[in-house]
């Protein structure tokens, strides 16, 4: 036989990793094997990752072949299309096919790939339920998309966009469903994740996140899928994009050691000396690789070791791309944060450009580059060759082009820019009139400069620029106002942030932080609890409340003690109870040991000391007999003391209980900036301390004497007095329509009486007392807002809401420790 | 020193900028998963009066305590800023997605 003196070489899989490696072997070591491939597709090698142009119809299939039949002919190569391999046989060193083609080797190579992972939910076998790998499951997606409707594409990872990219192309309607809060997080920061997930909004595809799937709807064919929530989406075809697994079921069976992969050594060896694996279905290191620029390195250094060398691999660096027209996306490395870490982010709002790196010990480790990513390329290669950046740490960022130059100051770049240069885009300011306004005005501050020119007026992102216009302008005579800024992750105030979030309409936190140019990418414990409650506060049948943004208490309902128990204080309207109330309470006492209970400051019981694994089996039983939650741990509507008022005592001028009672069960379960208390009296001897409270109400004869900015904490201040009303109804129109005001206009954190200091007493009359159409117009919003915020949290949890939060994850040794 | 790899659940279990506990015969740890997929492991037990972690605010790599607002990283278990003092941080092994925290095996052998 001619052939006699060649080895032969198996390869079980004809995708691009041994397609890269056959290259690579016959440059090497021409005519040194003599090869045969099985492939359980029916064709060629072709460029998988280029399938999505394809099923966007940018491209055709005829594209995107790497090798057609002539390549295999001219390389001696026999090409078995269409022949699974079912069997390998590592005694006999043979492998046979599904269709019964039995082949020996010197050397086998197992290039598997991956499999798409299928969730087994029911349905999930219904014709029109696709997964996303090869071109028949293009071909599938293109046949289903001609009969228009919707598709549903379940994973919002790089495969799973590209998908619902390409089906929008192809003129369906695409919902995208997402287990995670956020898109590709894999790869993408929150930040990224947000002007990700707002570019492909804009183009017509629908992300829903934090989905999870529970059922695939229909009977013959896919026409939906049902959520956990119970939410329906109605659709046509069903694409399964929520991960990959490796493909070494063929291995194991043979006997081959593997973990997730198939385990090979940096030689590409597996446990068998004579076989190796390449590819997705290998694992090297601990690691299985998803893209193929990893791929391609250890396929030359297989292909050096078949060859006879003695290359090795150690494992790659990778970085991902997203394949979506008109959207620029890089992400490299490790971008999470930590200690020892340093970040630089720059954010170009108006551009839509976010662009973040992660040092440590002055080398890259991560990048995140968003909407400007032609310095991708550059940043990576310095990640990957560990480049000390410390010489152009301070221009790092803007990229190689500014690399050489002078360092950059902003205010010589503004100085540099001509007097025509438009600095606010709301109101087509330029730099030149700002100038001349200045100095023929003689203005000296921001609020001035605002007034005379709109410069600044409008959404305050150009802000910092007017502010560089004044003191370039001003030279030492600008003082800018102190703002004291929210915290260390941003320069703006508390005042401004809430100003700009209704302004642009920002509705999540990674939006704020966005467009608001946060400094760092996730916040802190400062930052973040307050833009929760502007951002529930001010969109609140939009938002989607961040539970992790919550301090703890406000998580689990309850308020955390120094041991680490929590206390429950359930509602007693009004400071009111009866029998039943307190003997259920006394039965959850018994059955939990609870270990104190007491009256409390605030009119009503408080159990301490609970675990807070007992927590919803407390609230469960408390809940039986109507309890809920008395919020005695929120920013929020805490209580309404009483007196026992007209009903029993003697100088009572007005049913106080009753009117208290109303007012905490028509305002309870709404959020304010910090908490929120009440007091009703029925007379002026105010034996409910209402004349100390955030709002109180001193009952008199001709009707309702409304008190607002009491203290009575850290600080003690009496009430002022907003007002006196006639009717109960317009006491209660009166309190709403305050509370809104202050909800809308305070701080985070900033009790009532602060609040009024800041915005002057006679402003809060004038709103509420003087300005009926204002005041209705507060109340309503209040009541809307109420819609969504009246949920009794207890019984919610209870049912089973964030049952992760009672359970350990784990319990772990004591087994051990037992036996 | 022997390292047992035990077993805790999966990263899914964990809220992204979250933290559950896992209960051991020496006392609790607090697992946390950061925004950005990170999974680390520090007892439960805050080195001020032993808040416990794993109720705090989760940003970036530390979590802030829910008791005194001190500042933990989670790589070293030190406290940052102008606080002194620091938790024993332990192993966890991400095995795409399935957790398992190092415990010495003479603590287990210890009980
Ligand atoms: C239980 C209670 C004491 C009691 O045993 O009576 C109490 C307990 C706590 N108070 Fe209070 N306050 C209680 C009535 C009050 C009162 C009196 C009142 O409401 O009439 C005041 C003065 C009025 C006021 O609110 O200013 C009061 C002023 C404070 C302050 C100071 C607030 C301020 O801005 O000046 C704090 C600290 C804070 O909120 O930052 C505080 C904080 C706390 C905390 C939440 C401390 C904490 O953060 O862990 C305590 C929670 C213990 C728990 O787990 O239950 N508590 N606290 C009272 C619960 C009332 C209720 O039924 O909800
Ligand atoms: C739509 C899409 C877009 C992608 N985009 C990118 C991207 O932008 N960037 C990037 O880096 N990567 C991307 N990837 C991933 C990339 O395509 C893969 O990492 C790469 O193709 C893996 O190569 P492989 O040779 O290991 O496996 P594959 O290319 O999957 O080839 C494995 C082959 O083996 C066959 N096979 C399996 N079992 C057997 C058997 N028992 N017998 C015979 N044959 C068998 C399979 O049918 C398949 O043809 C994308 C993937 C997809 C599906
Ligand atoms: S006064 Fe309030 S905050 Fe202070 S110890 Fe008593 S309950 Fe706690
Ligand atoms: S116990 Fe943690 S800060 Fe005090």
């Amino acid at each position: 036989m001619a052939q006699s003196t060649s080895e032969k070489l198996v390869i079980i899989g004809n995708g691009m990793a041994p397609g890269r490696m056959l290259e690579e072997l016959f440059e090497k070591a021409p005519g040194r094997y003599e090869v045969t491939i099985f492939n359980a597709e029916p064709r060629v090698n072709y460029d998988r990752i280029m399938l999505s142009p394809v099923l966007s119809g940018e491209k055709e299939y005829a594209d995107i072949v790497i090798h057609d039949d002539a390549w295999y002919a001219a390389n001696g190569v026999t090409l078995h299309k269409g022949a699974k391999v079912a069997q390998i046989d590592r005694t006999a060193c043979t492998v046979t096919s599904e269709n019964g083609i039995t082949a020996s080797y010197d050397k086998l190579v197992i290039a598997t790939g991956s499999s798409p992972f299928i969730i087994p939910v029911p349905g999930h076998q219904l014709p029109g339920v696709l997964a996303y790998r090869d071109l028949d499951d293009v071909e599938k997606m293109l046949t289903g998309s001609r009969g228009g409707g919707r598709a549903i594409v379940i994973g919002a990872g790089l495969l799973g966009l590209e998908a619902a990219y390409g089906l929008k192309r192809q003129g369906m309607e695409v919902t995208v469903i997402h287990l995670m809060p956020t898109i590709m997080e894999r790869q993408l920061d929150p930040a990224a994740a947000y002007l990700l997930e707002k570019a492909l909004t804009e183009r017509g595809i629908e992300i829903v996140t934090k989905a999870n799937t529970k059922r695939i709807l229909g009977e013959t064919k896919v026409e939906g899928i049902e959520l956990e929530d119970g939410r329906i989406i109605e659709g046509s075809m069903v694409v399964m994009a929520v991960g990959i697994r490796p493909a070494s079921g063929l291995a194991k069976e043979a006997g081959i050691a593997v973990n997730r992969g198939i385990v090979v050594d940096d030689g590409m060896m597996t446990s068998d000396a004579a076989v190796y694996a390449l590819g997705e279905c290998a694992e090297h290191r601990g690691t299985c690789y998803g893209l193929v620029a990893p791929l391609y390195e250890s396929a030359r250094v297989l292909a050096d070791r078949l060859a006879g060398g003695d290359a090795e691999y150690h494992g790659s660096v990778t970085n991902t791309k997203l394949k979506v027209t008109g959207i620029n996306l890089f992400s490299a490395g490790d971008f999470a944060d930590g200690e020892g870490r340093e970040e630089i982010v720059l954010r170009d709002a108006t551009a839509g450009v976010y662009k973040r790196l992660v040092l440590r010990e002055n080398r890259i480790i991560g990048a995140v580059l968003y909407g400007e990513t032609s310095d991708g390329s550059w940043f990576f290669d310095l990640m990957k060759r560990g480049a000390d950046i410390t010489a152009m740490r301070e221009t790092l960022i803007f990229g190689q082009a500014y690399q050489g130059g002078s360092p950059l100051d902003p205010t010589a770049a503004v100085a540099a820019l001509p007097d025509d240069a438009e600095i606010c885009g709301c109101n087509g300011v330029c730099k030149g009139k700002i100038v001349a306004t200045i100095t023929g005005k003689g203005l000296t501050s921001l609020d001035e400069v605002r007034a005379h020119t709109k410069a600044s007026a409008s959404c305050g992102s150009c802000t910092g620029l007017v502010e560089q216009v004044m003191s370039l302008t001003l030279g030492e005579a600008y003082n800018p106002a102190a703002v004291q800024p929210m915290c260390n992750c941003t320069e703006l105030g508390h005042d401004d942030v809430r100003r700009l979030i209704k302004a642009k309409g920002l509705k999540t936190i990674p939006a704020v932080m966005q467009e608001l140019e946060w400094k760092t990418s996730c916040g802190c414990a400062k930052c973040r609890p307050a833009l929760n409650y502007y951002l529930v506060c001010d969109w609140p049948d939009e938002y989607a409340d961040d539970y992790q943004s919550r301090f703890i208490n406000e998580r689990v309902h309850a308020n955390i003690q120094k041991d680490g128990t929590y206390s429950v204080v359930p509602r007693m309207w009004g400071g009111v109870t009866n029998s039943g109330e307190l003997r259920a309470i006394a039965d959850v006492v018994d059955k939990f040991e609870i270990p104190m209970v007491k009256v409390t400051g605030g009119q009503r019981i408080d159990l301490l000391g609970i675990e807070k694994e007992d927590l919803p089996a407390v609230w469960a039983d408390l809940g039986k007999a109507g309890f809920v939650s008395g919020q005695a741990y929120a920013k929020g509507l805490r209580t309404v003391k009483t007196c026992v008022g007209s009903d029993w005592c003697r100088f009572g001028t007005q049913d106080s209980t009753g009117l208290g009672i109303r007012i905490e069960k028509f305002m309870w379960g709404s959020w304010t900036p910090a908490k929120l208390k009440m007091a009703v009296s029925g007379c002026p001897r105010n034996c409910a301390e209402a004349t100390c409270k955030d709002i109180g109400v001193i009952c008199v004869d001709s009707g309702f004497e409304i008190h607002f900015a009491g203290a009575a904490g850290l600080d003690i201040k009496g009430t002022e007095v907003l007002g006196l009303v006639r009717t109960e109804d317009e006491a209660l129109e009166h309190i709403v329509a305050l509370t809104q005001m202050y909800r809308e206009q305070a701080r985070y954190l900033e009790r009532i009486y602060k609040w009024a200091k800041r915005v002057g007493l006679e402003e809060i009359r004038r709103q509420i007392m003087d300005d009926a159409g204002r005041r209705k117009a507060f109340f309503d919003r209040f009541v809307f807002s109420q819609k969504f915020a009246q949920v009794d949290p207890w019984s919610e949890r209870v049912s089973g809401k964030d049952k992760h939060e009672f359970r350990p994850m784990a319990t772990v040794g004591f087994s051990q420790a037992a036996e | 020193m022997d390292m047992n790899w035990i077993t805790i659940g999966d990263i899914s279990d964990i809220p992204l900028r979250g933290a559950r506990c896992v209960r051991t015969p020496q006392g609790k740890i607090a697992v946390f998963r950061t925004a950005e997929n990170e999974v680390f492991a520090i007892e439960d037990h805050c080195p001020h009066k032993g808040g416990p972690l794993s109720q705090g605010i989760v940003h970036g790599t530390a979590v802030t305590c829910p008791l005194h607002n001190w500042v933990i990283s989670l790589e070293t278990g030190k406290a940052l800023g102008a606080d002194e003092g620091a938790v024993r941080t332990i192993p966890v092994r991400n095995d795409g997605g399935a957790l398992f925290i190092a415990l010495e095996s003479l603590m287990i052998a210890a009980e």
